[in-house]
This record gives C-alpha cells, structure tokens and sequence, in this order.
C-alpha cells in the first residue's frame, strides 16, 4: 500500500492544513517533539541503512567478518555471469506483466458489477475484498499448493475437460501461471478503490452522453474511463511495486527453491537465497539496489505515459 | 425486478467462484486424510473434527497456543507502536508549523514506495550487533518509530479533513499543541486510527518475510513460521489434514477483524486512494 505526491496532491489545490496568519506563538520545537519518533525512525532505520548498504553493495560481507572493498563487482556479476540473477529477473517481469494488467481489469469488471444501488452492495463488496486479506498470508498458499499439487483439486477439476495437467507445482510454465492466478485473485483492493472512483463520477454525464445516443459501451469509454483514469493511474502505480515484491507464494510453493528450473525463482526470493542462504549480503545489497533502481524506472515511465493518458477533473490535458 | 434478481445471481456466482479456495479450505479441514487433497467438492461423506484434534492436543513441542502467543505477541506491539508514533508524527504534518515541513512530508511520501529491501541487511546487521537476532525486538520495535509511513500518510489525509476551526478556538481559549492534540485530534482522528490498527494487525499477523529472517528457534516461531513448516511434510498426505485445520485457526482472528471493522478497511483504503 502507498501513494504518491502527484496523483494525490493534485486533485486537491495545497492544502493549507495550518491557516497562514501569524504565529500563534508556538514553538517550533513541538512540532520536532511530536515528529521525535518518526524521526528517529527515519536517521537510524531508513537513511543511515540505505547509505549503509549502497555501501555493502559495492563490498564482500558476509555478516560475521568486516566488509571488503570489491568496487563494481557485484553488480558486474550479476549482468555477466549469474544465471539465477536473469533467471530471477526475468520470473519477476513475467509476473508483473501478467498479474498486473488482468488483475485490475478484474478489479475494474468487478466494480462495474457492483456499481448498483443496492443494500447488499456493501457486503459483496467487503465479500469481494476478503481475499485481499488472506491472500497475503502463508495459510492461502498452502491451499493454492495442495490445490495446484499433482492429482489436486485443480488437476480433478480440468480433467472433467479432458485436461491432464500432471500438477502444477512441477512444471517450470505452469508454476508461475498459478502464481499469476493467485495475485489476480487477490483483486479487492484495487477494485474498493475503483468502486470508490466510479461513485465520485457525476450522473449528469451519464445523461447527457445517453441524450447524445451514446450507447453502454461508448458511455464506458468515452465518461467512465476518463473520469476514472486517475484512479486506473493510482492502482497500476501501486501494483506494479507491489507485483515486483512478491515472496510469501513463491516460497511457499517451491519450498524456498524457486523451482522448478528457477521458473518461481522471484526477484525477492532469489535476494533472501543470496543473503540469508548463502551469506553473500553485499551480493544481496546490491540486488536490493537494483531492485529500488528498476521500480524507479518502472515507476517513472508509467508517470510519463500518465500525460497521455491520465485525466484531471476539467482540464483536458 | 427481473434484472435485479439477475444482477444478484450474477454477483453471487462470481462471488462464489472467488470464495471457493477458502470454502475449499475449510471443508478439507474437516475431512479425514485420505480424501483431502484431490477432492474438488466441498462435502464429503464423513466429516471428522480429527484433524483439529492432533493439532491442538498439545502433544506437539512447542504446543500450537505457543505460536498463537507469539503471533498475538509480534502483532500486538505492532499495533500499538504504529498507532502511537504514526499518529503524532501526523498530527506534526497535519497541522504544526516548522521550517522542514515541506521537504519533511515530500521525503516521507517517499518512503512510502521504499522497497524494504534496501534497508532489510543494515537493519539485520544493527540488530544482530544488538543481541536482538532471534527475538520480537526486530519485528516490534521499528513500528514504535513510526517506519509504516503508509499509516503516517493516512492519518494526515484524515487530520485534515477535520474542520481547524476546532483547532483554533482552543488556542484561543489557551491551549497549546499539545493539549490540542491531546483534547480535540486525538478523539476526532479514532476512526484513522481504528484503520491502522486493524490493517497493522492483518498485515502483521499475515507477514512472512520478516519473521522468517529474524526468528529461528522453535519456541519463538510465529504461525506462518509453523505453516511453513509444513511445506517439508507435504509429500506426505498424512500431514494434509493437521495442516489445514492450522491454517483454518490462523485465518480466524484475520475473519473476526474482517467482520467486526470491514467498514473501516473499505473507508480507509478508499480514501487513501481518492481524497487528498
């Protein structure tokens, strides 16, 4: 779960949280108390660790002994010689790229649906959203194991069709697939923020574009996906990140291995292998240097194409 | 009347393909070994409460109350640490006023996208300096310095939506900050923080990562440690049975929360997303 500055700044003109007159006489030294914590939080837990391991990445640590000076050879490794590296790289891609876009068109279809007086809207909603919830935790993806194993629930199932998939666990093309299955299944979240997004579109556009004869679908296209891109923006931007970070399911289904054939081998799992297996933490540091580097790239380039594509209340930008 | 009926089968139909791993789930809890794992339905023709039987007899070393107390453990100081600190330092943001302000806020926005990675060996290096590998200190203690800037963002979205005016009549009246805060934002901003809580709860109880990197022996695992134990036993379908009806357990008090403050998840995640 994040946000972001633009998306969420720009709808509404600065805030002005604290009334612009004169000082009421307060110390400026409270706000700095208040904030103590947090503060603390961010020198010892975030800035001094991120500039320690940019530091470890560029070194040989392995915890118990002092850290040595390798320059750029972790990250030259990585690119050259590491099979696990690219095999991991491109697991990862994979998932993004399936699980992203199909999981919030669920989210999207979903929230038309429940789009609808009704009295039992609230429900199905939470209803819906449950599996957002419990999709994170280790329980689910046991079940998603013992149901996707060989002669599971899911092999039975496609055999009534005269599928034999001989378990999914096992192949190398199918392993990821039901992790994609169970990323896209978790879709709740993004799909309360749609819901959210569709109530806040106002009905005199609907009307007016069903007197101009629009039909459902170009009411669809030409009034609620614009009105809605911002909030399509809002999802993809957190999803994406989120997608990139995925373990739990992996872990859990390959037992720790990432297999088979490396084929479940996500980014994050093949980091904790390397620091947490094998001790090879400035290996480790450095991929987590390249994993913030390549969610930034990711994420700036949704940001740019959001110009093209992404909506503000009147203006047609 | 026909298209309502229609839209509700609709839903419920969908909705039933969604729900169906955790019926699915649930319903192999209660049967007996053997017919567990390859059965498709959720009935069986014996139903047996064996299974939560040979999970909660104790027989086992740690007993399985100990990793319900250890998850309670983690999950609650959690809470209490984000509900705390996340609420002062918005309470800063929302509406003191000091020079780093601006710069401060647009950092912590930041934050919020930080993979953790990128701080997870440091951190795991300060705390093994600090004796605290293998115990709660490493999973607690970062929430009591506000770390889960996502809830920081979210109470400040909620501070100020409500009126200043409220704000300002008690400073006139005298007050400082920090009775203001204490008097008048604090019992306003109940709702943020029921959210936070809840979330900082589910997401605590859920995590994996974090426990699995700082917590090693048997006595202090946490639930989704002691599932994963079960990964190894899998082959095996004897184990199939125990294994779900833990994972039933350790579902419950995430359904429980779910269904008392569901309207609070639903609110908070929707504002978090839209209003700003």
């Amino acid at each position: 779960m994040s946000a972001r500055p633009s998306t969420l700044e720009r709808e509404r003109p600065a805030p002005p949280a604290v009334p612009s007159r004169t000082s009421y006489g307060e110390r400026p030294g409270v706000a700095y108390l208040f904030l103590s914590p947090w503060v603390a939080g961010v020198v010892l837990l975030t800035v001094g660790p991120m500039l320690a391991s940019l530091y470890l990445s560029f070194t040989d640590y392995d915890l118990f002994t002092a850290p040595s000076w390798v320059g750029f050879e972790n990250y030259a490794r990585m690119f050259t010689t590491d099979v696990h590296f690219l095999n991991a790289v491109w697991a990862t891609v994979k998932y993004v790229l399936l699980s992203v876009p199909v999981q919030l068109l669920a989210a999207l279809a979903v929230a038309l649906l429940l789009d609808r007086a009704s009295r039992l809207q609230g429900l199905y909603r939470s209803a819906f959203y449950a599996p957002s919830l419990l999709g994170a935790s280790v329980a689910v993806a046991l079940v998603w194991r013992a149901m996707f194993s060989a002669d599971g629930a899911a092999d039975r199932f496609l055999s009534f069709f005269g599928v034999r998939t001989g378990g999914w666990v096992t192949d190398p093309d199918l392993a990821l697939l039901m992790l994609v299955l169970l990323g896209i299944w978790q879709f709740g979240a993004p799909m309360v923020i749609f819901l959210a997004g569709l109530k806040q579109i106002p009905a005199e556009l609907y009307d007016a574009a069903s007197v101009d004869g629009a039909g459902w679908w170009r009411r669809f296209w030409s009034v609620t996906v614009p009105m809605l891109s911002p909030v399509i923006f809002f999802n993809l931007v957190l999803d994406t990140i989120r997608a990139f970070q995925v373990f739990n399911a992996a872990f859990i289904v390959s037992n720790g291995t990432g297999g088979p054939g490396d084929s479940t081998l996500f980014y994050t799992l093949y980091l904790w292998q390397k620091g947490f297996v094998d001790f090879d933490m400035g290996y480790a540091s450095a991929m987590a240097w390249v994993l913030l580097l390549g969610i930034a790239l990711v994420t700036t380039l949704i940001f740019r194409s959001a110009r093209s594509w992404v909506h503000y209340g009147g203006g047609d930008r | 009347m026909i298209r309502r009926a229609i839209w509700h089968v609709v839903v419920l139909a969908v909705l039933g393909v969604m729900l169906y791993p955790i019926l699915w789930l649930v319903a192999s809890s209660f049967k007996p070994n053997a017919s567990i794992a390859s059965s498709v339905g959720l009935w069986a023709d014996s139903l047996t409460l064996g299974n939560y039987a040979s999970v909660l007899d104790g027989a086992t070393d740690p007993p399985v109350w100990r990793y319900f107390l250890n998850s309670t453990i983690v999950a609650g100081g959690a809470v209490i640490g984000n509900v705390v600190t996340c609420s002062l330092a918005a309470y800063a943001f929302a509406r003191l006023r000091f020079r780093l302000r601006t710069p401060l806020f647009a950092f912590m926005l930041a934050t919020i996208m930080l993979p953790q990675h990128v701080v997870l060996i440091p951190q795991y290096t300060i705390f093994q300096q600090l004796g605290m590998v293998d115990s709660f200190w490493p999973l607690v203690l970062p929430k009591f310095l506000a770390t889960d800037a996502f809830f920081v963002f979210l109470m400040v979205q909620f501070i100020r939506q409500l009126p200043a005016e409220l704000d300002e009549a008690a400073r006139i009246d005298g007050c400082g900050p920090i009775r203001i805060f204490a008097h008048i934002t604090l019992p306003l901003v109940k709702p943020a923080m029921i959210t936070t809580a809840i979330f900082t709860f589910i997401w605590t109880w859920n995590d994996f990562f974090t426990q699995l990197i700082y917590l090693s022996s048997p006595d202090r695992l946490t639930l989704p440690l002691a599932l994963r134990g079960y990964v190894d036993l899998q082959e095996s379908a004897a184990s199939f049975g125990p294994m779900f009806a833990l994972s039933v357990l350790s579902l419950v008090p995430i359904l429980l929360f779910f269904a008392a403050f569901q309207r609070f998840l639903v609110q908070g995640l929707a504002t978090s997303g839209l209003k700003g």
